[in-house]
């Protein structure tokens, strides 16, 4: 009883943690800030996982969401070295009323998602079962190992495009590069 | 026989040779082939004479050469057929022909174009061989349009000048609606007999046809029609006047002496058809006596010294045609050898005094050239005597004959005689008002003539033969049928003599004495532009064809039919620029967009809106 | 039973869905329209993981490992074309970049 007592608050307390963290992300100025209201998103995503069962996908989402994503985000961030200019930037890049029409729309999309899925016809009872990652690991290397495969193909695809378009270009094709961009 | 084939492919070389080594050659090589190739194909034609006359008189030949095309039953071959209806045409083509190759190659000299000229011309040529030895209609069809492609070019032939072109076009156009008759008749009889072999129709016409059934008389129309056109008959004879804006020997060869005479040929050559549509027949001789007596009064108002002629040629036509509607048919073929010499002759000469006159081609303008122009002079004397047909000259004998011929027909006979003199009369006065007008009278120019070998003996040796051909027999007796037996009475004979030398006399009251001035409509102004202009005609075309034709497509310049596909367009090109406003370009408009669409499809699928 | 946690887990991952959403709308710094992608991307992971665990199935987890992986690609991708663009244009400002208006 104390367990589900206490699965309770934890599973309502990271649902607000992460709508909080969430908000506060998309509306910060400062990338590294937003950068770590989504580490600490993910986190407390992480932790909803846990507790819906799926053990593997929650430590999977702090090692590639709070893990590698954010380093990668975090070196774009120092590559672009924009510093206090950026902040500045955003803070004119935001207008209050520009906030309007997205929320609006966004409410609109949410009050549509809630009506569809409370509105439904009644389903056969469900509850949190949790699924190990022995079982996970079974049904990928059987019936899906069509999906690892797709998803090597498409991490390696990832980095090839990802090396080759942001490599530093010799002088005379970037300025090639350049035109194209400026008048093509 | 068997060098047949080498009369049309002689020209046919020629016409290779000259197009292929074009601007590579001499003038004295393109002057060389073209007027050799015709001259060899002359040749040939005696050899096959020989051969034909020495194998006996009543009989054909006919050669295949290659198969063209096959289409169901129908089979078409390059088949040439020789009997003495072609025989005698190929005497006219290859041997007028040559004459006025030789002349045209010192009348063209001076020309940018020489070789040119000379190609078109030997391509004329061996269309017009091609067309009268074909053995089956196809490949006839195949020769007439080809001398109608040739004549259009050589019309054309100066088109530096836009009426040239213009002329060379209506000569196509018109001639074209008369092919087209003649192509649907060409259908209708493969449908009815299902050959288009000359000999076979020739053999099959009589049995399968029933005399004045609508079949015959619709086939034999429709040919008609196509022998019309192409002979400038009423009513498709306005391209032939304006025709002249050609180089004059090609006058004298397309539009005097072969391709117009190919309507008589083609009638002559199916006349088995013609015969089972006795109405035709009767069509024919009328449409030929109302062009001979139309033409003619209208050649008495030209001014232009070739529209004279090319009225006159009409005219002759015109009573080659009336000849074939009495079922004188062998003095048709006649009267277009004989003809073809004298018209020939005239046009040559015709185009010496253009030549000595430099380029002045108006008869008032003339006048008293008979001194400086011996040679023209006294050819054209002959020429004018042959056309008006003064007795002993070839003329009289072939128009006597068809005059003779019409007398005995049954019926309108002596009525069409009675045309027929008519038109001998007015032939006589518009003939020596010519001859008058250019060589009598008053000097009003220094003629320079031109001389050498290629001027006066191709003139003097046609109008030998003009004189002498009228002895001449032409072996189509054995092909085509015999006039009607039988003598008219005397007087008929003396007054078709007395009739021309009639019409001389009051053409030299007139014309030299300068007496009885209202014969020439003096006070009748319009009467006179009326004549001037071929009785109207083509102002006729012009209401009735052009004006419409034209009005309609002013009303319809924005071409309603399209309008549709216009509205479409115009359609396009506002939701293209009304969604080129929403491609602009912003990615968070895109997103926005997109993030509309969602809720749009989610709430349909929800069934909320 | 316990179906309430899968019911909020999905109403959680609608509202991270659109919150991600505003956050791609508003956003014109190309970095953090990216980081507002990778709420959305997550959002449908939960989805993912709540039905797979209201089944008991392995299926849910799979399709989050698609949906990581898709992740990571794209801010791998992604995030060198900001590079690139910030080195022609010395601008993450997507408002700046449209050049493709019709």
């Amino acid at each position: 009883m104390i367990w589900a007592y206490l699965y309770n608050i934890v599973f309502y307390a990271s649902c607000g943690v992460t709508v909080l963290a969430t908000i506060l992300m998309i509306s910060r100025h400062n990338a590294v800030h937003a950068l770590l209201y989504l580490i600490i998103s993910s986190l407390s995503l992480a932790i909803i996982f846990y507790l819906l069962g799926a053990a593997f996908a929650a430590a999977l989402e702090v090692i590639v969401y709070a893990g590698a994503v954010m380093i990668l985000f975090v070196f774009v961030v120092m590559m672009l070295n924009q510093g206090q200019r950026s902040v500045v930037h955003e803070a004119a890049w935001l207008p209050a009323s520009g906030w309007i029409l997205p929320s609006v729309l966004a409410a609109i999309l949410l009050s549509l998602l809630l009506i569809g899925m409370y509105s439904d016809q009644p389903l056969p009872p469900y509850g949190v079962h949790g699924v190990a990652v022995k079982e996970v690991g079974i049904a990928l290397f059987g019936p899906y190992v069509l999906v690892v495969e797709l998803a090597s193909f498409l991490l390696l695809s990832g980095l090839i495009g990802a090396f080759h378009i942001a490599r530093k270009m010799p002088s005379h094709m970037s300025s090639n590069t350049l035109e194209e961009v400026d008048h093509g | 026989m068997q060098q047949l084939w080498l009369i049309p492919c002689l020209p046919l070389v020629g016409f290779l040779l000259l197009v292929l080594g074009h601007g590579r050659c001499s003038r004295s090589v393109a002057r060389l082939v073209g007027v050799g190739s015709v001259a060899m194909a002359g040749l040939v034609t005696l050899w096959v004479a020989l051969d034909f006359y020495s194998a006996g008189a009543a009989q054909s030949y006919q050669v295949q050469l290659w198969p063209w095309f096959n289409a169901g039953t129908l089979e078409v071959s390059f088949g040439l057929y020789l009997d003495g209806l072609s025989l005698s045409m190929l005497f006219v083509i290859t041997g007028v022909g040559s004459l006025i190759h030789w002349y045209a190659s010192g009348y063209m000299w001076q020309d940018p174009d020489y070789q040119r000229f000379f190609a078109y011309m030997n391509l004329f040529v061996a269309a017009m061989l091609t067309l009268v030895l074909a053995d089956n209609l196809v490949l006839l069809f195949l020769g007439w349009e080809g001398v109608g492609l040739c004549s259009f070019l050589l019309i054309g032939f100066w088109h530096q000048d836009p009426a040239n072109g213009y002329a060379a076009r209506k000569a196509f156009v018109v001639t074209r609606v008369g092919d087209t008759a003649f192509a649907i008749g060409l259908f209708l009889l493969f449908r009815e007999l299902g050959t288009l072999d000359l000999p076979t129709i020739m053999a099959l016409a009589p049995e399968q046809f029933v005399m004045g059934a609508n079949r015959p008389t619709l086939i034999a129309a429709l040919l008609l029609a196509g022998a019309v056109g192409k002979s400038a008959q009423l009513p498709l004879h306005t391209w032939l006047p304006d025709a002249m804006a050609g180089p004059t020997p090609v006058s004298a060869l397309i539009h005097a002496a072969t391709m117009v005479t190919a309507g008589v040929y083609l009638i002559a050559r199916t006349h088995e058809v013609f015969l089972q549509a006795p109405d035709v027949l009767l069509v024919v001789a009328f449409i030929g006596l109302f062009t001979l007596l139309i033409s003619g009064f209208t050649a008495l108002n030209q001014t232009d010294i070739k529209r004279v002629l090319a009225y006159s040629t009409m005219s002759q036509i015109g009573y080659m045609f009336f000849a074939l509607g009495v079922g004188a048919w062998n003095e048709s073929v006649f009267h277009l050898m004989t003809h073809a010499l004298f018209k020939a002759l005239l046009f040559m000469t015709a185009g010496s005094i253009i030549l000595a006159m430099h380029h002045e081609q108006d008869i008032r303008s003339m006048g008293g050239l008979r001194r400086q122009l011996p040679v023209p002079f006294w050819c054209f004397v002959i020429g004018s005597a042959c056309l008006v047909a003064l007795p002993p000259t070839s003329g009289f004998f072939s128009k006597e004959a068809i005059l003779i011929a019409s007398w005995q027909l049954p019926g309108y006979g002596p009525w069409l005689w009675l045309g027929g003199v008519l038109g001998a009369f007015i032939t006589a006065m518009y003939s020596f008002r010519l001859l008058f007008m250019v060589f009598f009278g008053p000097q009003k120019a220094h003629p320079h003539e031109p001389k050498g070998w290629q001027f006066h003996p191709p003139l003097m040796i046609l109008g030998a033969l003009s004189l002498v051909a009228g002895w001449f027999v032409l072996p189509t007796a054995t092909v085509l049928p015999a006039s009607p037996a039988g003598h008219p009475p005397t007087w008929t004979i003396v007054v078709a003599i007395a009739m021309p030398l009639l019409g001389i006399g009051i053409a030299y009251k007139v014309y030299v004495r300068h007496q009885w001035q209202g014969l020439r409509f003096v006070q009748w102004q319009k009467l006179r532009q009326f004549l001037f202009q071929g009785w109207g005609f083509d102002g006729m075309y012009k209401r009735l064809l052009l004006t419409p034709f034209t009005t309609l497509a002013q009303v319809n310049r924005n071409d309603m039919i399209d309008g549709l596909p216009k509205l479409l367009i115009q359609l396009s090109r506002f939701l293209h620029g009304l969604f080129s406003q929403l491609q602009n370009g912003q990615l968070r408009f895109y997103i926005a967009t997109l993030a509309s669409a969602a809720i749009i499809v989610l709430a349909l699928a929800l069934k909320v809106l | 039973m316990d179906s309430q946690y899968i019911d909020h887990a999905m109403v959680l991952a609608g509202i991270l869905f659109c919150l991600g959403l505003v956050g791609v709308m508003v956003r014109r710094n190309l970095l953090f329209m990216m980081i507002s992608i990778e709420v959305m991307l997550n959002a449908a992971g939960l989805a993912f993981i709540a039905a797979g665990s209201a089944w008991g199935q392995p299926e849910g987890q799979i399709m989050f490992l698609a949906v990581i992986t898709l992740g990571a690609a794209e801010v791998a991708v992604g995030l060198g074309l900001t590079l690139l663009l910030f080195r022609h244009h010395n601008s993450v400002n997507v408002d700046q970049l449209n050049q493709l208006r019709g």
